[in-house]
Formats: C-alpha cells, structure tokens, sequence
C-alpha cells in the first residue's frame, strides 16, 4: 500500500488501529500481527486476517512506532494483541521526545 | 483525523481521572465523552449546522467542542465583549446555528434567529438525551472545519479563521505525547473561549491526561488563588496577565505547585519575565508563538533557554529572553525580504510558515496560501545566527516616517527598559511634514514621576534621531482586548484627536 499522512489503519486479525503521523512517498507492507492493515472506514473492519501467532507481541495505546531510516511513522490509537511490522520487520517503539506545554 | 479520535483515546487511556474541572465535580474523558454524544444529538435534533457559544469558559465549552466534532459541525466561540452591531454582522453569518450563551448575551443570539440554551442547560440537555445508533462514530471527514474563530480584529475587520479537523490532530499530534502528563498535573487556562488557545488548550491537556480548569474573569488575586487551592502545576497566561501578577503591590504570590508557566498572545516586556524569573525560580517558562491561523503554537522558548538567557553575559544569549523560540515539529518558518526572497539571518522581513497545523483559510474567501503552502503572518521579524525566531511587530504597525519603515516594537523596548514605565506603545500619527510622526503613549508606576526628555533622551541614545518620539504622552493605561493586544488605532485616534482639539 501507499500509505498517506493522516490516513487510518486498522488490523484485520485484533483491534489496532493506528494513525499515520509521517511516512515517505513509496509503496509500503505494513501489517499487524502477520496480516496486512488495511485504510479504517467507519466502524472499522471486520477482523478477517489470520494472524501469526509469532508476530503478537502487542501495540500500546497513544504510543508512536517508527522506522527512522524509511521515515514511517505510525501512532497507536487502539491497542491490541498484534505486532505492527513494516516490510516484515517489527516495527520499534519510539521514545517520546516530549515540547514543554505552550498551552 | 477527526478531533473526537483524540477523545476516544482519552477516554480509552485515562479511565476515572478527572481531565475537566475541579477535582471534586468535574468531568471524567468517558464522560466528557458520554456528554459529546448527546450534545451531538441534540445539534443533529435541531438540524443545526453550527454551534455559536457566546459564553465564558467552563465544562460546556469542551462538551460543544466535541459534540460539534461528532455531528459534523463547526464550533464557533464568539467574543461577547463585541459591541452590538459587530455581533449583529458576525451572527447574520450563522442563522441555523444551535446558540449557547450566558444569560446577559442570550438575547443577541435571540435577535439573530438563533434557539438559546445557557451553558447549564446546555450540559443538562447533553445528559439526557439518549445517544441514536448515527452518533456511534464520528460522521465528518477530516477536512470538514472543527473551529470557526473569528480574529481580533485590532487591525483590520474581524475575519473567520477555519481550522479543519486534520490541523487540530496535526498540531496536537505534533507538539503533545498522550499520557505525557501525571495524574497529578492540572492546567489553568485563563484566556476566553474565543481564544485560539483555550481550545487548543482543551485538546491538549486532554490528550496529555491532564485535568484543565479555567478561570474566566482574570484578576492577580483570583488567580494565585486557584493556582493554590487547585494544586494547578501548569498555566497559560498573556503578557499583561503576568505584568498585573508581578506587579500589583501586596499580593502573596507563593505558587508551590506550579511548575510550569506559558505565555503569549502578545509581546512580553522583557522587564516583566526578568521580574517573574527571579520572583519564581523554580518554574519552568515557555514563550509560544502562534496565531489563530496556525492552530495555536507554532515555535516555542522554552524553559532551559529562558534560564541561560536571564544568567548570561553575553548581549546574544540574553536577547534569547525577548525571542520566540525555535519551530515546533511540522512546522517550517521563512522570514522573507521586500522581494520575497528568503532573508539572511539577522535580517528582518515578513514571517511565514507552512505544516498541516497551519490552515491559513478564512470562512468565505478560502485559502490564504502561497503556492508553495505558505501562510503569511503579517508579523514582522528576524531569524538570528543559531535560528531563534524574534517578533518584531505586526507589518500594519509599521511606521513610514519620510520614506523611513520604523517598527514600534524596538522604540517600545526600549521605553520599556525603563525601570518605572509599566507599558508603553509607539504609533504613527498622521502629519502633514512627514506624512507619521512618532509618538509615543507610557503607562508610569503609582508615585513615580519620569520626565518625558529624559525619556526621549534615552531612545535617541540608544536607538537614533529619526527613530525618537516627538512626543510621549503619560495615560492612566492603555487600551487593550482581554487578550492583551494593544489596539493601536484607538490610540491614534485618541492621539489625533487630542492634537486637533489643542490647535483649535
């Protein structure tokens, strides 16, 4: 997939979803838990994927997973069971480099 | 990308922490959440297409802010400091609107054709309606508005600012870590509703997990007390908000809980942040730069350079107190010269920006963007040596002495160097030799006398001949909006008018 800044993901084998903060312009294999995500319409879809039970490692709520190198960016706005991997490598947490509050 | 997904996630992620009010009443995320729903409701019910809230802060505003956001509408914040006619013009603009307003300016919504509920009735109708299957999800599109502000209007006729859903989430996204904040941390928010930062405000802390409150008529006293019986640890204040602080004689001004203090909205005296740095060592300040066209903060000062800054020597280092910071992420700033081209640093010119924060739209004429996506601020000013960002006043202000561009802000610093002048403001005042000449209007300390040649002595010393006023008028204050910008045009008029009636 071409994935664009500000598109929804969601999994199709948990409940993961995410938000795409920063990505290249480039065609992308991101999954979770194994199975390809897919662009959130609405509800979100029916979790029709067959997960891999090695790539179930679990995404955290509000956390930001990054490949620095490809400039992918996603943030998790649903948690779930499933490992989010880009190109098939799991993709790292990235630690928050936090703006002091301006407002 | 819609502003209620960052609800959804507080809701999921914070659980029984109260994120809105005091701590004994307010509200949870799930509820806030609950609220949004009905509110959503009853805009859907009344086949509203907008909701109008003409009231002070308080819970309602983030309730209508997000059951706008889940009926698809826009909020609009109206300034209920407008005289009639202005608010007559701007609610003509909005007949289908659902309206919420204090009991005093329920009638102008009334006069305009608008159904009125206060803000309690308004939080009592969100609680009893019982959510429709259609409310389950957020129904707008990314790109539909979230906000309608209309600006100041202190230099021109007050304008529309759209801010779609997809520049709130970029900005909170950009510049805020969910969960960021402790289940201790409280904010206070003291500017009006229809303030850029009062709901960036909400969305903020909401998404950092920190409980908001707001006080919603500003005096030194009110605030140092919520400060204390709240535990607040962090607050945002405008310039003339902090100089009352510091300033007003025999006030108690311990703050134990407060941790961090922002600032902005307007030029902050250097004399006053000295003051409160010393005053406070132990807070942490952070200057933000933004406007209502950019989705709030676009660059930041923050707390470590304000302490560096205050401890040097060095004349750059310490010019850093005045400045506005460095960008946020996502956010990429251009001073550009007289043709366009981008200055040299240490250079003045017009400041531009450009990120998915930034909308740069007004309701009714569309995008205010240049080809290259753009956004001209009309602010003036200069990017120095290590990239730190120093406003140098608003483009309208500038003064055309002769054929010579003065900006008021470097004649204004300097007055307000002096130790006994509390403000001070610079306007052109049209002449018949020079087309402007300068002059210049000082707010003195209670007791203190100053004489104005010495006055002027000390601009033409520091700055030059060409640049001094001609005159420096002393008034008991100046007029400013609550949200404490100067409104130069009144005090020309003031100025003007005075002359005339002294030849006569």
């Amino acid at each position: 997939m071409r994935p664009r800044v500000g598109q929804m993901l969601a999994s199709s084998v948990d409940t993961t979803a995410v938000i795409v903060v920063r990505c290249p312009d480039s065609e992308l294999d991101i999954t979770c838990g194994g199975a390809a995500m897919a662009e959130a319409n609405g509800p979100g879809p029916a979790a029709t994927g067959t997960a891999d039970p090695d790539q179930m490692g679990g995404s955290l709520l509000g956390k930001r997973y990054a490949d620095d190198e490809l400039g992918l960016e996603l943030l998790c706005t649903k948690p779930g069971q499933g490992t989010l991997a880009l190109n098939g490598v799991p993709l790292p947490l990235k630690s928050p480099k936090p703006l002091p509050a301006s407002d | 990308m819609n502003i209620s997904m960052l609800l959804d996630m507080a809701a999921e992620g914070f659980g029984d922490r109260i994120v809105i009010g005091r701590t004994d009443d307010g509200l949870t995320a799930p509820r806030l959440r609950e609220l949004a729903a009905g509110g959503a409701g009853s805009v859907r019910a009344a086949e509203a297409d907008a909701i109008v809230y003409l009231a002070v802060n308080g819970p309602a505003l983030p309730v209508a802010l997000f059951a706008a956001a889940r009926a698809g509408v826009p909020l609009i914040p109206v300034n209920y400091r407008l005289g009639e006619a202005q608010l007559a013009a701007l609610l003509s603009n909005h007949p289908r609107a659902l309206g919420i307003a204090d009991e005093e300016h329920g009638e102008a919504l009334r006069r305009a054709g608008l159904a009125v509920r206060s803000p309690a009735e308004w939080l009592k109708e969100a609680a009893e309606a019982t959510a429709s299957p259609e409310d389950e999800d957020p129904a707008s599109p990314p790109g539909s508005p979230a906000v309608l502000i209309y600006t100041s209007g202190t230099t021109s006729t007050p304008k529309g600012v759209v801010l779609r859903h997809h520049n709130l989430v970029s900005y909170v996204l950009g510049t805020v870590e969910f969960a960021g904040a402790g289940p201790e941390e409280a904010a206070l928010v003291s500017v009006p509703p229809y303030h850029i930062a009062a709901v960036s405000n909400i969305l903020t802390n909401l998404y950092a997990g920190r409980r908001a409150l707001c006080l919603d008529q500003f005096t030194p006293e009110s605030w140092l007390d919520l400060v204390r019986r709240q535990g607040i640890t962090n607050a945002m204040v405008v310039p003339t908000m902090l100089a009352r602080i510091m300033d007003t004689d025999g006030l108690d001004r311990s703050v134990p809980s407060l941790r961090a203090l922002a600032y902005g909205g307007a030029r902050m005296p250097v004399r006053v942040i000295e003051t409160a740095l010393r005053t406070w060592p132990h807070i942490d300040f952070v200057n933000a730069y933004g406007l209502t066209e950019t989705s709030s903060t676009i660059t930041i000062l923050g707390p470590q350079e304000h302490r560096t800054a205050v401890a040097s020597d060095d004349p750059a280092v310490r010019a850093r107190l005045g400045s506005a910071g460095l960008p946020v992420p996502g956010v990429e700033l251009e001073v550009r010269d007289a043709y366009g081209a981008v200055a040299a640093p240490g250079e003045t010119g017009q400041i531009w920006v450009r990120g998915e924060q930034v909308s740069g739209e007004y309701a009714g004429q569309g995008s205010a963007v240049d080809e290259r996506g753009f956004f001209h601020t009309r602010d003036q000013g200069r990017v120095d040596a290590d990239g730190y960002l120093h406003i140098e006043g608003r483009a309208d202000d500038t003064i055309i002495r002769g054929a010579e561009n003065i900006a008021p802000a470097e004649i204004e610093d300097v007055l307000l160097c002096h130790p006994d002048v509390l403000d001070a403001v610079v306007v052109g005042v049209p002449d018949e030799e020079w087309g402007q000449r300068i002059e210049a209007v000082v707010v003195v300390r209670d007791g203190a006398e100053i004489d104005a040649g010495e006055l002027r002595a000390q601009v033409r010393g520091t700055l030059r001949g060409s640049k001094t006023p001609e005159r420096i008028t002393r008034w008991p204050e100046l007029p400013r909006t609550p949200t404490g910008k100067l409104v130069r045009r009144d005090i020309v008029a003031a100025l003007t008018a005075e002359t005339v009636g002294r030849q006569g």
